[in-house]
């Protein structure tokens, strides 16, 4: 399988975590106000662990929120109805800093459509947006706050981010579709 | 995903069931925001073409389209070109050439929705034909029941009242059946007709005409109202009979246990199949099941509608 290749080890990962929840901590001084909102489905998790890892070194534990991007995508018409996801957020967005937090950041599109449910919600102070994988060709002026990692790819090859919570174990990679191999 | 239609609930999987309950999940959700609208159906026009009268239905399919961000245009044969002799196909040809991209229609004629569909470019919602079937209010009915008692498989629902003449009671067997419920009719003969009829298309149900055995063990029961404009002489010796034998009377309603909810797809007879105590008791779901109807019905908007 070399048309496969792993660009985030378990451990990998977990430093580029580490590292982003310093950020938000460092950006945020004093962590007031803010909440993490994972995108489904593996913006979630990746929210509970940054949050969770705050907790260690900061002693504050953030509220984590879901927010499920389906109903506001602008692909539906073309694709066809995709199957809607849980929105939970216990908290009033209003004057929150909001962090959202997702796997990939590759078009914009689903930041884009974040961004709109968002406002629908409340009216956060400021939003900010958290990656694990920024893997460029962006279709929308949207740039992430914090990026794990800056993966330059091509349009051809898919970057899989797999979680322990969902898919049995760490890992981040990088495949070739058939037709360029 | 792939179904145009919503016509019955005949030929759906309990799969497919499955699914559009946890989309009524979601958009419960999103009913319950501040802002109770999302952009999903964006420039889409829905026709509410109503042929025999309503409120919550079509008050209902106007809200779920409205909170998914559709244009909804009503019609209502009354005052339209219906009364100059227009037909139905001829209807819906109009309405598709002013740019209908979906149709939602309640119909007194049985079968009048697989019309409709066949002449029609979009998607068709039955929101109700004659005797024949009544899909979102059975969708809604299930939501309901999971939503209270946290799963349909198993539990004994029994359906009580004008059987013979409801829709509501077809569909409501067909989505109880598939999703693992055990369903009892129960009415007087005269309501129900031949048992071998209900038997032959559903072997697994149970008839009844005697209420106070069928509601042993019940964990639903659903009262269906008399529907006086359907009655034709001699169906019923007296409404207060009925009542007596078959309505959820205050004394029935003391002997079902706390946890026995009371269903009714109104609009109720109050006083006939069921007492207004029985309405308003605390596991009386009556009022869930009108505001979850708006959400299903978003679902099932949202899953035709692409």
């Amino acid at each position: 399988m070399n048309n496969r290749k792993q660009i985030l080890t378990p451990d990998e990962m977990r430093r580029a975590l580490v590292r982003i929840a310093h950020e938000i901590d460092e950006r945020n001084g004093g962590l007031q106000n803010v909440i993490l909102v994972g995108i489904p489905r593996r913006g979630v998790p990746l929210a509970e662990r940054i949050a969770a890892t705050i907790a260690d070194f900061e002693g504050v534990l953030l509220p984590v929120g879901q927010l499920d991007i389906t109903l506001y995508r602008d692909d539906l018409r073309r694709r066809g109805m995709a199957e809607v996801g849980k929105t939970s957020i216990q908290h009033d967005l209003t004057a929150k800093v909001v962090v959202l937090v997702d796997d990939v950041l590759y078009t914009g599109r689903t930041v884009r459509a974040a961004l709109d449910a968002i406002a629908d919600l409340g009216r956060p102070d400021c939003i900010q947006l958290a990656v694990l994988i920024d893997r460029g060709h962006r279709e929308l002026p949207i740039r992430a706050d914090f990026v794990g990692k800056n993966v330059p790819t091509s349009r051809s090859e898919h970057v899989m981010v797999h979680l322990r919570e969902i898919d049995g174990e760490d890992e981040v990679v990088i495949e070739r579709t058939k037709a360029e191999q | 995903m792939s179904r145009r239609h919503m016509i019955d609930l005949d030929q759906i999987s309990a799969e497919e069931i499955e699914e559009i309950l946890v989309t009524t999940d979601s958009m419960k959700e999103v009913l319950s925001r501040e802002i109770k609208q999302v952009p999903a159906l964006r420039g889409r026009t829905v026709v509410n073409m109503f042929f025999e009268e309503s409120t919550r239905t079509r008050i209902s399919f106007e809200l779920a389209a409205r909170a998914l961000s559709a244009n909804i245009v009503n019609f209502t044969a009354r005052g339209s070109s219906v009364e100059k002799g227009e037909s139905l196909i001829d209807t819906v040809r109009t309405l598709q050439a002013l740019g209908a991209d979906m149709v939602v229609i309640r119909h007194s004629q049985s079968g009048a929705p697989y019309l409709v569909a066949q002449h029609f470019h979009g998607p068709v919602i039955n929101a109700g034909d004659g005797r024949h079937a009544h899909p979102s209010q059975a969708l809604l009915d299930l939501f309901t029941i999971r939503e209270r008692l946290g799963q349909l498989a198993g539990l004994k629902v029994v359906i009580v009242g004008d059987i013979l003449h409801s829709r509501v009671a077809r569909s409501d067997i067909w989505g109880l059946t598939r999703m693992g419920a055990h369903v009892t009719l129960c009415a007087p003969p005269t309501l129900l007709g031949p048992s071998h009829y209900w038997l032959a298309t559903w072997p697994g149900i149970s008839i009844s005409h005697r209420l106070d055995a069928a509601l042993e063990g019940a964990d639903v029961v659903m009262a269906l109202r008399i529907q006086k404009e359907r009655m034709q002489g001699g169906l019923l010796p007296s409404l207060r009979e009925y009542s007596r034998h078959y309505g959820l009377t205050p004394e029935r309603l003391a002997r079902l246990g706390e946890h026995t909810l009371i269903m009714h797809p109104g609009p109720m007879n109050e006083g006939v199949e069921i007492s207004p105590e029985a309405a308003t008791a605390p596991n009386s779901v009556i009022e869930a099941q009108v505001t979850n109807g708006v959400a299903v019905r978003m679902a099932l908007l949202y899953r035709l509608g692409g």
